[in-house]
């Protein structure tokens, strides 16, 4: 039997989606509630959802701040159904896409810099508090109603299905290559880890012109890595001479390692003041030796998905150069193996599930 | 001992020479560098007495001083910006090997022959003595404060650790026009801090309270502190965008919490030292702004109660060797 959310507000639109009860993560069907489209606001018909490793780690309450029940997905592409009367920038029959957020303060000085994934108000697209005091629930669902400064256009050229990772994994490393400098052509990108989040900034580190080496510690996933994702080099991080032969050879670094991992080999990588920028979330923190930061002017820092602006920008950046997610697109009823083997990181690159065409089939 | 004063090459008489706490980790080996003799020194001041024949910049009678480095490829791409303290090449003024052959001797002596390219002029109404911390303590806090634009006026700076690099680094941010945050582990510094060398304001870095109150206020923090410590409160204390710039080095990895440095893309840097060019321009803006390291003058015979008393931190807050007056040939 689907479970049903007690409703504490007036929120009066009849949901369904997947949702996990307790830290074991299993997902099962859930029905729920949205908010009334306001005057701001855009309700939309999720057709895909991008299954991110935040999902994962959310549903089973890996970093403590899980409330349940949970209904995870934050890479949403769907199909406008209603919009308010302030909303000008869309119009029904749109193809919009959802992220990370579904709210902020829109009044602080990182509001006022487009930068609202900055704010100390920031509102999660899920297992967040909502500005009217409501539970916020993902993309694993059947609609989302979101106000219209948190949606973005989809570019016509792209499929909506690929398209839907770009809503996290996509501006997960495109904010930070733009911020910290790393769009100079020429220039030597490492991209550590190779899932998501990887898969994405080799097609974007190419796009800018950079020569691109994957750091991985699986050598199987070299043969990919070079010939389909057009990276230049790929480094088996376990291989030491390798490693030793190729340090002080990078300016930058993207590492997307979401589990503790040592710093050191990948700082020793970079040339004197190289940039080591982590957008992995591990559940503990990792160590830091100094000496080589200090010897070479290198730093480590940090960056979290993007701002609104840049969400847009970087999406007409991709419908340019027909960039998308190399994806598996799953039934919403295989989520619970889809996490098993996401898990174990088997999967090309990203699952996205096919929404629109396989929720319904879960309701009872 | 020295060698002859090559073409390039300015020899002068060594009249003062700072303590810095590495000639201390240098002469116990505890980098594993030394060889011995080991001779320290590298915040080196003196006079000129002779220079090679192809020497642009410096003649007899002018005062000059020494830091860190006397040698560097000058073909890399790191030299090729001025930036000769992180070429792969690097000579250091001592433990490393010199061109000839000869191991490199720091300040702790007489005369030192030193090619005039990592010399700087010491301008003439500046106290020597209180210049030579300069050469490596100034130019160590300086280089990173203009590098990460840390020295806007109006900017929040958070010193932490006040000793040899932290003192100066509070006055170069105060002259830079920031507010000044000293961020220590000994309440009993909080007077000198704020009523001798400037600082606006003066924290307790264990007292939760103090620190609560602070979070997210700064634009930079100057960590000088070698000894291994928590970066998760320093990493708190800093603003959206903020940068905690490493100086010192603690000799054991420390932990790096990752969801406050990407929830408020936050960097954690390191700096070495300062490039030539930027020392000199370092020397020019102290003696514009009156700007001295606070100094204790002892003589040579001195130097290994200096170095103990150094070990408890026991100065306020860099030791000067007065070579000139007190070097005695035995």
């Amino acid at each position: 039997m689907a479970k049903s959310a007690v409703e504490e507000h007036e929120h009066t639109q009849k949901a369904f989606g997947f949702a996990a009860t307790d830290s074991s993560g299993f997902l099962s069907p859930f029905h729920f509630f949205r908010r009334e489209n306001g005057a701001e606001d855009v309700t939309i018909q999720i057709k895909y959802c991008g299954v991110c490793h935040s999902d994962l780690h959310c549903v089973k309450n890996e970093w403590g701040f899980t409330r349940y029940p949970i209904v995870p997905g934050h890479e949403i592409v769907g199909e406008v159904t209603k919009v308010g009367n302030n909303v000008e920038k869309f119009k029904v029959g749109e193809c919009v896409g959802v992220g990370v957020m579904v709210g902020s303060c829109g009044m602080c000085e990182l509001c006022g810099q487009d930068l609202e994934n900055y704010c100390s108000d920031m509102v999660f697209t899920y297992n967040a508090r909502d500005k009217d005091g409501s539970r916020t629930y993902g993309g694993y669902s059947d609609m989302i109603v979101v106000n219209q400064r948190f949606v973005v256009n989809i570019p016509d050229n792209l499929p909506p299905d690929a398209a839907a990772p770009l809503l996290c994994a996509g501006i997960t490393v495109y904010s930070p290559m733009k911020y910290y400098g790393m769009a100079m052509s020429g220039k030597h990108l490492g991209v550590s880890g190779l899932g998501g989040l990887g898969h994405i900034a080799i097609k974007f580190g190419k796009a800018f012109g950079l020569k691109v080496t994957v750091i991985s510690t699986s050598p199987q996933k070299e043969d990919e890595a070079v010939n389909k994702l057009g990276a230049d080099c790929f480094l088996v991080s376990t291989d030491a001479a390798k490693m030793k032969a190729a340090m002080g050879t990078m300016d930058f670094i993207i590492d997307t390692i979401s589990v503790v991992h040592n710093l050191a080999p990948l700082l020793d990588l970079l040339r004197a003041n190289g940039k080591l920028i982590t957008v992995g979330l591990p559940e503990k923190p990792l160590e830091l030796s100094v000496f080589p930061l200090v010897l070479g002017r290198k730093m480590v820092g940090g960056s979290y998905i993007g701002g609104m602006k840049e969400a847009q920008e970087m999406l007409d950046f991709c419908g340019k150069h027909n960039i998308t997610a190399d994806i598996e697109l799953i039934k919403m009823d295989y989520i619970n193996t889809a996490f098993e083997r996401l898990a174990k990181s088997d999967v090309r690159y990203r699952f996205v599930i096919d929404v629109a065409n396989s929720i319904s089939a879960c309701k009872m | 001992m020295y060698r002859a004063t090559g073409e390039l090459d300015v020899t002068f008489k060594v009249l003062y020479c700072g303590i810095c706490h590495s000639d201390l980790h240098f002469i116990k080996n505890e980098w594993g560098n030394a060889s011995y003799p080991a001779i320290p020194g590298h915040e080196i001041v003196g006079v000129v007495t002779e220079v090679g024949n192809k020497v642009q910049n410096f003649k007899v009678g002018d005062k000059v001083g020494v830091g860190c480095m006397v040698g560097a490829c000058h073909s890399c791409d790191s030299c090729g910006k001025n930036l000769e303290n992180y070429c792969p090449k690097v000579l250091l003024t001592y433990g490393s090997t010199y061109y000839d052959g000869t191991p490199t001797y720091g300040g702790y002596s007489d005369l030192m022959v030193v090619n005039e390219h990592f010399a700087v002029r010491i301008p003439e109404d500046m106290a020597l003595d209180a210049t030579a911390p300069l050469l490596c303590a100034g130019i160590t806090v300086y280089s990173p404060l203009k590098y990460f634009e840390l020295d806007k006026p109006g900017l929040h700076i958070g010193v932490v650790g006040l000793g040899g690099l932290g003192h100066m680094a509070v006055k170069f941010a105060k002259a830079f026009g920031a507010q000044v945050t000293v961020i220590s582990t000994s309440p009993n510094k909080k007077e000198e801090a704020v009523n001798r060398l400037g600082a606006d304001f003066f924290m307790v870095s264990r007292d939760p309270q103090q620190l609560q109150a602070a979070v997210g206020t700064m634009d930079g923090i100057i960590d000088t502190v070698s000894a291994a410590h928590p970066l998760l409160p320093l990493i708190a204390l800093l603003k959206t965008h903020g940068k905690l710039v490493m100086v010192g080095a603690p000799d054991r990895p420390l932990e790096l919490p990752i969801f406050p440095l990407l929830m408020g893309r936050k960097i954690v840097a390191g700096s070495c030292i300062g490039g030539m060019k930027e020392t000199q321009e370092m020397i020019d803006f102290a003696a514009k702004n009156d700007i001295k390291a606070d100094i204790e003058v002892v003589p040579m015979d001195y130097v290994n109660t200096a170095m103990e008393r150094l070990l408890k931190a026991d100065v306020r807050y860099r030791f000067v060797l007065d070579i000139g007056n007190t070097m005695k040939d035995d």
